[in-house]
C-alpha cells in the first residue's frame, strides 16, 4: 500500500527560484526604505483612551475633602467579582461613612457597576491603566489611596446618545 | 664598507616610496595586527546592532533604541551581559573539546582577514607600508585552507556537547561546508586564471588594470556568493542552527562568552566573506573610473580614499548578507544538498572549462588587457559579453525548477501520474476487498 501524498499540480517549467527571490528582495527593500511603522513608543507615546475607558478606581471627595461615600453598601452588593470591602460607620450627627473601604484592583474585572450603582456619585472607575505593584497586597487600594487618585473618571453610557457623539 | 652600508640603510629609511623593512617592518606589522583586530571586534559588535536594525526596518519595526542614542550602546550592553553570565557545562560533555570548540571557530574567522589588502600603501618616513597584514604569495589558498578549519569548531562543538540537536547541527554543518567548498574553489579558479596568480594583491592589481571582475566573471561571482552564504552558515543556508528543527544547532549547549565567541566567529566570517567578494570580484580597494589611486607616488590621501572605498564595498556586501537573511526562508536539507552537488558543482566545473577556453582564445588572439576603448578594456568587454550570454542561459533557461526543485520533481513524470492516480482513487482499497 503506497502512502498517499497530495502533490500540488505546479509544472516545473513555470517555477523559478531566482525570479521569486528577486521579487521577495524587492519587497523587503521597499519596506526597508519606506517602512510604515505602527509601533507605539510606549512610555513616550500613549494611546488616547476612550472617555468610557474603565480603569483604576477613584473616590471623589466633597468640598470639605471628605469622601462622598455614605456607606450605603450598594457597590459591594452589585460587585460581581466581590472585590469591594466596606465596613460602615456612623458619626455623632447620624451620618453614615465608610470605616473601611477597600477595592482589590487585582480581583476587579472593571465592569463599572460600582460607578453606575453609586447614589452619591462617589466611587468611579477612571481613565487610567498603569498600575503595577511588587506584591499582591499592593493592589488592595484603601480609602485614602482611592481618594488620592487624580486621573479623569470614566463617563457613563448615555442612553440619549448611545454612540457617544 | 660598513659605513657605506649604514648610509645606504639610512637612505632607505628616508625614502617613503620603498617598502618598509627591518625592525620598522616588524613594528608596523604588529601595529597593523592590533588595528585590524580592534576594527574587526568593534565592527562585529556594530554588525550585531546593524543586523537587528536592518531586520527591524524590513519588518516595519524600530529595532533596539533604548540603550544609548538610538540604540548605539546596545552591543556594549550585550557584551557586558555575556561576560557576566554563568558558564554552564552540560553533564556528559567532553570538556576539553567543549572548551576548545569556540576557540577553533573564533581564530580562523579572524585569521583569514589578515591576507586581504584593504588599501593603497601608506607612506611613512621609514618607507611605505602595504595595507595588508601579511601579503602571503598563496593568499587565496591560505583563505580556503583557514575557512576549512572553521568547520572543526562547529563539528567539535556539536559532538562535545553531548546533545543530539547539537550533534545534528555539527554534522549538517560539516556536510554543507564540504559540499559548497568545492563549488567555491571552482568558481574562483577563473579569477586566478585571469590574474595568473593566487596572491590577493596580484588579483587586485589585475582588476585595477583591466576593470573589475564582477562583469567578466559574473557567473563565478554568483557561485561564489551562494557558496559564501553557505560557508558562513547564514540564511538561507543556516541549516546547522535551524531554530525550528535543532533549537540552536551546534551552540545549543553553550552559554555566556563561549556562545558569544561563536557569534563573533559568524560575524567575522561574514566580514571576511564580504571582503573576499570585494577583493576577488569588485576590485578590492580600487576606486572605479580613475587610475589616480593605482600608481605611485603613494600618499596618505590615496591610502585613506582607497580604504574608504574598500570599506564602503564591504559594508554593501554585509548589508546584502542581512538583506537576504531577512528575505529568504531556509532551504530544506535535501534542497541544500541537491543545489550544492547537482547544480552548483556542475555549473562551476562547466564554467571553469568555458572561461579557461575563452581566456586561452583571447590570449592567442592577443586582445589587449589595458584600458583602450571608451575607457574600457577590450579583453574585459569580450569576457563580459560571453558572461552575459552565459548568465542569460543559466537564469532564463536553466532556472525552471532545476536550480531549486520541489521534492516531487525527482520522480519521473510517469511515476508521478501513477502516484496521483492512486491518491485520487480510494486509498483504502484493500479494506474494501475484505
Amino acid at each position: 500500500m503506497a502512502i498517499t501524498v497530495r502533490t500540488l499540480p505546479r509544472p516545473i517549467e513555470e517555477s523559478s527560484y531566482v525570479r521569486a527571490m528577486l521579487k521577495g528582495m524587492a519587497l523587503t527593500f521597499k519596506h526597508l526604505v519606506n517602512p510604515h511603522k505602527v509601533t507605539w513608543q510606549y512610555p513616550e507615546e500613549k494611546w488616547d483612551l476612550s472617555p468610557r475607558w474603565r480603569g483604576t478606581h477613584r473616590m471623589l471627595t466633597d468640598e470639605t475633602g471628605k469622601a462622598k461615600c455614605v456607606a450605603c453598601g450598594l457597590c459591594p452588593q452589585v460587585c460581581p467579582a466581590n472585590c469591594i470591602k466596606l465596613v460602615p460607620g456612623e458619626d455623632e450627627q447620624g451620618n453614615r461613612y465608610p470605616l473601611v473601604y477597600e477595592i482589590d484592583e487585582f480581583r476587579c474585572i472593571f465592569c463599572g457597576y460600582c460607578q453606575e450603582v453609586c447614589p452619591e456619585e462617589a466611587i468611579h472607575v477612571g481613565r487610567h491603566y498603569e498600575n503595577a505593584e511588587y506584591s499582591r497586597a499592593g493592589f488592595v487600594y484603601d480609602l485614602p489611596r482611592l481618594m488620592a487618585q487624580t486621573h479623569p473618571v470614566s463617563e457613563l453610557w448615555d442612553p440619549a446618545d448611545p454612540k457617544g457623539e | 664598507m660598513k659605513v657605506a652600508a649604514a648610509l645606504l640603510l639610512l637612505q632607505q629609511f628616508h625614502d617613503p616610496q620603498a617598502p618598509v623593512s627591518g625592525l620598522a617592518w616588524l613594528v608596523f606589522t604588529i601595529v597593523k595586527m592590533l588595528v585590524a583586530f580592534t576594527i574587526l571586534m568593534v565592527g562585529v559588535a556594530m554588525l550585531t546592532l546593524a543586523e537587528r536594525k536592518v531586520s527591524a526596518w524590513i519588518q516595519d519595526r524600530y529595532g533596539p533604541n533604548r540603550v544609548g542614542p538610538s540604540g548605539l550602546l546596545q552591543p556594549a550592553a550585550d557584551g557586558l551581559k555575556n561576560i557576566m553570565k554563568e558558564e554552564t557545562y552540560p553533564a556528559g560533555a567532553y570538556l576539553p573539546l567543549f572548551i576548545l570548540a569556540p576557540v577553533l571557530a573564533f581564530i580562523p574567522a579572524l585569521t583569514t582577514f589578515s591576507v586581504i589588502p584593504v588599501g593603497a600603501p601608506l607612506p611613512t618616513r621609514w618607507g611605505y607600508i602595504p595595507l595588508v597584514i601579511a601579503d602571503v604569495p598563496i593568499g587565496f589558498l591560505f583563505i580556503l585552507a583557514f575557512t576549512s578549519i572553521g568547520v572543526y569548531g562547529i563539528v567539535l562543538a556539536g559532538w562535545a556537547s553531548n546533545n543530539k540537536y547539537a550533534l545534528l547541527g555539527g554534522l549538517r554543518s560539516s556536510a554543507q561546508m564540504i559540499s559548497y567548498e568545492i563549488a567555491m574553489g571552482m568558481s574562483t579558479v577563473a579569477v586566478l586564471l585571469l590574474a595568473g596568480n593566487v596572491s590577493l594583491s596580484a588579483i587586485v592589481k589585475q582588476q585595477q588594470m583591466m576593470g573589475w571582475n564582477c562583469l567578466p566573471l559574473m557567473i563565478g561571482l554568483f557561485i561564489f556568493l551562494v557558496a559564501g552564504f553557505a560557508e558562513t552558515n547564514r540564511l538561507p543556508f543556516d541549516l546547522p542552527e535551524a531554530e525550528s528543527e535543532l533549537i540552536a544547532g551546534y551552540h545549543t549547549e553553550y552559554s555566556a562568552m563561549k556562545f558569544s565567541m561563536f557569534f563573533i566567529a559568524e560575524y567575522s566570517n561574514m566580514v571576511t566573506a564580504s571582503a573576499l567578494m570585494v577583493t576577488l570580484f569588485f576590485g578590492g580597494w580600487d576606486i572605479p573610473g580613475t587610475q589616480w589611486d593605482n600608481i605611485p607616488p603613494w600618499t596618505v590621501w590615496k591610502s585613506l580614499a582607497t580604504m574608504a572605498f574598500f570599506f564602503g564595498k564591504v559594508v554593501f556586501f554585509l548589508f546584502l548578507f542581512m538583506w537576504i537573511r531577512w528575505t529568504l526562508p531556509r532551504f530544506r536539507y535535501d534542497q541544500l544538498m541537491s543545489l550544492g552537488w547537482r547544480f552548483m558543482l556542475p555549473l562551476a566545473i562547466g564554467y571553469v572549462t568555458i572561461m579557461a577556453a575563452a581566456i586561452l582564445v583571447l590570449e592567442k588572439l592577443g586582445v589587449p588587457r589595458g584600458v583602450q576603448f571608451l575607457g574600457m578594456s577590450p579583453y574585459w568587454l569580450a569576457l563580459g559579453g560571453l558572461n552575459l550570454v552565459l548568465a542569460a542561459l543559466v537564469f532564463v533557461i536553466l532556472d525552471r525548477g532545476r536550480i531549486l526543485s520541489p521534492a516531487y520533481s525527482r520522480i519521473s513524470a510517469r511515476q508521478l501520474a501513477a502516484l496521483r492516480a492512486m491518491s485520487v482513487a480510494s486509498p483504502i482499497a484493500p479494506a474494501e476487498e475484505g
